[in-house]
C-alpha cells in the first residue's frame, strides 16, 4: 500500500517538474530570452562559481583542521618520521598551487562573466610567460624529487647486518611468521615440501632451520633495525604496516623484503594515546580474494632486553613436532636432535 | 589533398539527396559506415556502459557506507550474491569493484570518449568527407559491440565475472581456486579485451590515417583544432600501447589454459603444489602497465582536447599558448610511455628502477602544469559564456587541478610507500582521470549535441546537471583523501577487522549517500539528451559562434558532410575577439585577405601569398571541371 503511495507521488512530482519546465521553456521563448547571452543564469552560474569557491573552501579547512588527529595515524618507525616529513612538506607545497590554482580559476569565472558591451582581450600567446610556469614547476618538483629519492636510497638500502630476520609469508588469507632462532639466520624452504605440518615449506635438510621458531604474532624490539622477509605462497598479497610506514608485496617465487627500525614500544604508544587496547597491526593491500579485508596480524614491539628474553623461551619447529626431522638422513637427524634436547 | 578534391568531386556531381535515400534503416543506423553515425553509435553505448558502470558503484557504495544493511531487496537483481542474512557476498564485491573499473576505464572513458568523438569531430574538423576507411571505421565499432556483448554476459555467470581488480594481476587472475571469477569470467574478460583491443586498433589506425592525409585545403598541422591535436595523438598512444595489453593479455592465457609458467611460480594453493616454476608475476605488471600508464592519457588527452576548445570558444578568446598546448600534449604522449613502473614501486621492483621512474613521473608533471597555467590564463579576461559544455569544462580544470597534485605524492616513491593501494590512491585517479575525462565528454556531448542531432539539449537542466555532478564528484571523492592518509587499503569490503581503520563509519556513509545522489543526477542529463534529440529547440547552424569547421556543414550534414566543395581553410581556429573585426569570431574559412581590417602585421605578409594559391587553385577547379564536361 505504502509503496504504491510513495509511486504515486513521485510520479506526481515529477509531472509537476515536467510541466515547470515545459512552462519556463515557453515563457523563455516567448519573451526571446533564449537568444539571448547575458541571462540571468549566465549570471547565477558565475555567482554560484564562486559560491562553490567559499564554500567548499570553508569545508575543507573546517574538516582538515577537525580530524587531523584521526587521519593523521602515529608514527612508529623512523623512516616514518622521514617520509611523513616528505608527505607534509608536498603538502603545503602542492596545498598553496591548490587553493592558488582555485582561486585563480573560480574568480576569473565570476570576474569575467558575459557582459555585451566588453570584449575579450585577443591575448593569444607569451613565450616568456610560459618559460616561467615551465620553469618554476620544474624546479619545485626536482626539489622534491631529490628529497624523496635520498629518502627512497635510505629506505631501500641493504639491511644492517645485525639486523633481526623474521619472515612473513601471506597466503589465502592470513600472515604465518617464522623466526630464524638464536642464529637469526633462516632455513631454506621449498614450496614443493609444504603440506599439513609443514605449512610454510621449510626444508629441515638445512641445518639454519633446526632452531627457527613460528610465532602468534611479530615481536620485534624498539630502536634495532628489523628486516622483514616477506613471500607468498599462492597469490600476491601486500604487508602493510601503517603505523611503520611499511608496505611491501608479497610476491609467490619472488622473495621480497623491507628493513626499518621501529621507535616506540607497544607500551608507549598505548600510553601516549590512551588506548590500552591498542596494536599495531599489519594488514594485505593487495588483492587476494574474497578475504582479503581479514588478513590481520599483530605486531608487538617491545624492549630490545624483553625481546631477547622472548627469543630463548620460544619453541623451535623440530621441537613442537619431531616428526619433522623423520626422515632426514642419519647425520643430520643427530644434530637435529641436539637442538631438540637443548634445553 | 588530391584525394580530398577528387572525392569532393563524385559527391557534388550528383544530387545530395538521391544518395541520402539510398540509406536503408540497416546500412543507415546499424552498418553504417558514416563517421557521425558510428560516433552516435560509440555515444549511446558508452551511455549504456556508464549507466552499467555506476550502478555497480552504487552497489558497493552500499556495502561500504552501510555495512549493516540489509540488502535483500537487491535479490531480484543479485539473486545469490546476496545471502541468507542480506548481506553482499564478498567475491562478488570483489567482482563489482573489478567490473565497475573494467567497464568505466575501457568502455566508457575509452570507447565511449575518445570512439565518439574522434569519429564525431576528425573529419568534421579536419574537412574530410568522412574517415580514410568508412568500413575499417564500421568494423571498429562491431568489435566493440561484440566485446561488450561478451562483457556483458560474464556478468551473469554464476560464479561471477573476473573479480581480481580491473588490472586483474596473476597469479589470481590465473588460478581458478583462488577466487571464483578467475574461472570462466576471466575467461570471458580476456576474449571480452581481445576484441576491445582490435577495435581500438582499427579505429586508431584510422583516425591516424585521417589526420595525416584527408585535412582540406589550408588545414596545416599548425591550423589543426587542439581537439584534433589531441585525438591524433590519443591514437598514436592506443596504437603502440594496446599491442602490449595485447601481449599481456595472452601469456595470461597460455597460462591459465595451457600449462605455462609465464607468470607463475612456487605456488602451493587449494593443498597442492602446482608444477610451474620459473616464472614472474612482476612480468604481468610491467606488460600491463606499458598500457595502462598510457591508458591514462588515451583517456585523458580526448577530455583535454574537447575543453582546449570548448573554454576558447565561450570565453570569446583565442587558447592562450596554442604551441606550449602542443608542445606539452606531446611531452606527455612521449613521457606517458616511460613512467608506467611508478604503480609499481611497492611491488618487489628492483629499488633503483624505482628512483629512475620517480624522476621520469615528476617530469610529466610539468607539461601537466602548463596546461592547466594556459587553461587559467585563457579564462583572464574573457567574457564567459556559461555553456553547459564551458561549466563542464571547468569542472574538468578544477578535477585535473585537484587530481593531478596528488600524484605527486603519488610519484614520489618514499611517499608511496605509505600511499600506495589506499584510498587516497582511488581520490587521485578517480579526480584526474576518471572525473576530469567524464566532465570532458559531457562538456564534449553538450557543445557538439547541435552538431550531432540538430537540435540543441535544454541549457537550464543543463546547469543543474553539472552542478549536482560537480559538487557531487567532489563530495565522493575529496573526502577519501582523508580515509586514503589514515590508512584504509583499496578493495576492502569492510574496514571494522582492524583497529587502525575501524573509523569513519560516517564518512563513509557521508561518501556513499553523495555517490547515489550523483549518481541519479545523471539521469537528468539522460532525460536532456533523449528528449531534446526528438524536442529540443531547433539548432541555429553555428549556435556558439565557433570558429571551427564542423559548423560551416549543412545543420543535418549528410554522408559525405558538405554538399558542396569541402570550404579551404586560412587561418587558424582561435581568432576570437580578434581587434578590429566586427564580429567576436572569425570562422576558419575566412581568407586573411577578406579581413585586412583585424590582420596582425605577419598575417598582411601572408595575404599575398594566400591570394597566389588561390588563384593557382582556381585555375586547377577549372581545369578540372572542363576535362568532366
Amino acid at each position: 500500500m505504502y509503496g504504491l503511495l510513495i509511486s504515486i507521488g513521485v510520479i506526481l512530482l515529477i509531472l509537476v517538474i515536467w510541466m515547470v519546465y515545459r512552462i519556463q521553456t515557453l515563457i523563455s521563448v516567448a519573451k526571446g530570452s533564449d537568444k539571448k547571452i547575458a541571462t540571468t543564469s549566465n549570471k547565477v552560474n558565475a555567482f554560484l562559481m564562486m559560491f562553490f569557491l567559499i564554500g567548499c573552501g570553508v569545508l575543507m579547512f573546517w574538516y582538515s583542521i577537525k580530524e587531523f588527529d584521526n587521519y593523521q595515524l602515529p608514527i612508529a618507525s623512523e623512516h616514518g618520521l622521514v617520509t611523513d616529513k616528505l608527505f607534509w612538506i608536498t603538502m603545503a607545497v602542492t596545498g598553496f598551487i591548490f587553493i592558488l590554482t582555485h582561486i585563480l580559476l573560480f574568480w576569473f569565472s565570476y570576474h569575467y562573466q558575459y557582459s555585451e558591451d566588453r570584449r575579450a582581450s585577443y591575448y593569444p600567446d607569451n613565450n616568456k610567460l610560459e618559460i616561467i610556469w615551465t620553469l618554476v614547476p620544474a624546479v619545485v618538483l626536482t626539489v622534491l624529487v631529490v628529497s624523496g629519492w635520498k629518502a627512497w636510497s635510505d629506505i631501500t638500502a641493504p639491511a644492517p647486518e645485525e639486523a633481526h630476520v623474521v619472515e612473513i609469508m601471506g597466503y589465502q588469507f592470513a600472515w604465518d611468521v617464522r623466526y630464524g632462532g638464536m642464529d637469526n639466520t633462516l632455513g631454506d624452504y621449498d614450496y614443493r615440501l609444504t603440506n599439513a605440518t609443514n605449512s610454510r615449506g621449510i626444508d629441515f635438510t638445512d641445518k639454519n632451520s633446526f632452531d627457527d621458531f613460528p610465532s602468534q604474532n611479530v615481536v620485534i624490539p624498539k630502536g634495532e633495525p628489523v628486516l622483514f622477509k616477506i613471500r607468498a605462497r599462492d597469490v600476491l598479497h601486500s604487508v602493510f604496516a601503517p603505523h611503520m610506514r611499511l608496505k611491501m608485496d608479497a610476491v609467490p617465487g619472488m622473495p621480497t623484503r623491507f628493513w626499518f627500525v621501529p621507535n616506540k614500544t607497544t607500551e608507549e604508544m598505548r600510553a601516549e594515546l590512551g588506548d590500552e587496547e591498542f596494536e599495531y597491526e599489519i594488514a594485505c593491500t593487495e588483492v587476494c580474494g574474497n578475504g582479503h579485508f581479514s588478513m590481520r596480524k599483530v605486531i608487538r614491539v617491545v624492549e630490545p632486553d624483553e625481546y631477547r628474553a622472548w627469543v630463548a623461551e620460544q619453541t623451535p619447529f623440530i621441537k613442537s613436532n619431531p616428526d619433522l626431522i623423520a626422515d632426514l638422513p642419519a647425520d643430520l637427524k643427530e644434530l637435529a636432535e641436539i637442538y631438540i634436547n637443548e634445553e | 589533398m588530391a584525394v580530398a578534391n577528387v572525392s569532393a568531386h563524385d559527391v557534388s556531381n550528383h544530387d545530395h539527396h538521391d544518395h541520402e535515400h539510398k540509406d536503408n534503416f540497416i546500412t543507415k543506423y546499424i552498418f553504417s559506415t558514416d563517421h557521425k553515425m558510428i560516433a552516435k553509435q560509440y555515444l549511446i553505448s558508452g551511455m549504456f556502459w556508464a549507466f552499467i558502470g555506476g550502478l555497480l558503484s552504487v552497489l558497493f557504495r552500499l556495502q561500504l557506507g552501510f555495512p549493516e544493511m540489509d540488502l535483500s531487496f537487491l535479490r531480484p537483481i543479485l539473486g545469490g550474491w546476496i545471502d541468507a542474512s542480506g548481506k553482499l557476498d564478498p567475491n562478488f564485491y570483489l567482482a563489482l569493484v573489478t567490473m565497475h573499473g573494467t567497464i568505466m576505464v575501457f568502455f566508457v572513458l575509452t570507447a565511449g570518449l575518445s570512439g565518439t568523438f574522434s569519429n564525431f569531430l576528425i573529419p568534421l574538423q579536419i574537412g574530410a568527407r568522412d574517415m580514410a576507411s568508412g568500413f575499417m571505421n564500421m568494423l571498429s565499432y562491431w568489435f566493440f559491440f561484440v566485446s561488450g556483448v561478451i562483457m556483458f554476459a560474464s556478468l551473469f555467470l554464476e560464479k561471477g565475472p573476473a573479480a581480481g581488480g580491473w588490472v586483474v594481476y596473476p597469479p589470481l587472475s590465473a588460478l581458478e581456486q583462488a577466487i571464483p571469477g578467475s574461472g570462466m569470467g576471466m575467461t570471458l574478460w580476456l576474449i571480452a579485451m581481445t576484441f576491445f583491443i582490435a577495435s581500438s586498433l582499427l579505429g586508431g589506425i584510422n583516425y591516424i590515417t585521417t589526420v595525416i592525409n584527408l585535412r582540406t585545403r589550408g588545414m596545416s598541422f599548425s591550423r589543426l583544432p587542439l581537439t584534433i591535436w589531441a585525438f591524433f595523438l590519443t591514437a598514436v598512444i592506443g596504437l603502440l600501447s594496446f599491442p602490449v595489453l595485447f601481449s599481456a593479455a595472452l601469456l595470461l592465457v597460455f597460462d591459465r589454459s595451457f600449462g605455462t609458467s609465464f607468470y607463475l611460480s612456487d605456488i602451493y594453493i587449494g593443498g597442492e603444489a602446482l608444477p610451474n616454476t620459473g616464472g614472474s608475476a612482476v612480468l604481468y605488471q610491467h606488460l600491463f602497465w606499458f598500457l595502462g600508464h598510457p591508458e591514462v592519457y588515451i583517456v585523458l588527452l580526448p577530455a583535454l582536447g574537447i575543453t582546449s576548445e570548448i573554454i576558447a570558444t565561450n570565453s570569446r578568446k583565442p587558447i592562450f599558448g596554442y604551441k606550449a598546448m602542443i608542445i606539452s600534449m606531446l611531452g606527455i604522449t612521449i613521457l606517458s610511455f616511460v613512467v608506467w613502473a611508478h604503480h609499481m614501486f611497492v611491488s618487489g621492483l628492483n629499488p633503483f628502477l624505482g628512483s629512475i621512474f620517480m624522476f621520469l613521473t615528476l617530469i610529466i608533471a610539468v607539461p601537466s602544469a602548463v596546461k592547466v597555467f594556459n587553461y587559467l590564463t585563457t579564462l583572464w579576461r574573457g567574457n564567459l559564456r556559461f555553456t553547459p559544455g564551458m561549466l563542464f569544462s571547468i569542472g574538468l580544470v578544477s578535477f585535473f587541478i585537484s587530481g593531478g597534485l596528488t600524484g605527486i605524492f603519488l610519484g614520489n616513491s618514499a611517499i608511496d610507500i605509505q600511499l600506495h593501494d589506499t584510498y587516497f590512491v582511488v581520490a587521485h585517479f578517480h579526480l584526474v582521470m576518471g572525473s576530469a575525462s567524464f566532465f570532458g565528454m559531457m562538456a564534449g556531448v553538450y557543445h557538439w549535441f547541435p552538431k550531432m542531432f540538430g537540435r540543441m539539449m535544454d541549457e537550464k537542466l543543463g546547469h543543474v546537471h553539472f552542478w549536482l555532478t560537480f559538487v557531487g564528484v567532489y563530495m565522493v571523492f575529496f573526502p577519501m583523501h582523508y580515509i586514503g592518509i589514515a590508512g584504509f587499503p583499496r578493495r576492502y569490503y569492510s574496514w571494522t577487522n582492524f583497529s587502525f581503520s575501524d573509523m569513519y563509519t560516517d564518512l563513509n556513509m557521508f561518501v556513499s549517500v553523495a555517490a547515489i545522489i550523483t549518481f541519479f543526477a545523471q539521469f537528468i542529463f539522460v532525460f536532456n539528451f533523449f528528449y531534446s534529440m526528438y524536442k529540443g529547440r531547433k539548432a541555429s547552424a553555428n549556435p556558439w559562434q565557433s570558429n571551427t569547421l564542423e559548423w560551416t556543414t549543412p545543420i543535418h550534414p549528410g554522408h559525405g558532410n558538405w554538399p558542396g566543395e569541402i570550404p579551404a581553410v586560412y587561418r587558424w581556429p582561435y581568432d576570437y575577439s580578434k581587434p578590429g573585426a566586427k564580429e567576436d569570431f572569425i570562422p576558419q574559412t575566412v581568407p586573411l585577405s577578406a579581413t585586412p581590417e583585424s590582420n596582425l602585421p605577419h598575417e598582411n605578409k601572408l595575404v599575398q601569398l594566400e591570394k597566389e594559391i588561390m588563384a593557382e587553385e582556381g585555375d586547377v577547379l577549372v581545369a578540372n571541371e572542363s576535362k568532366e564536361s
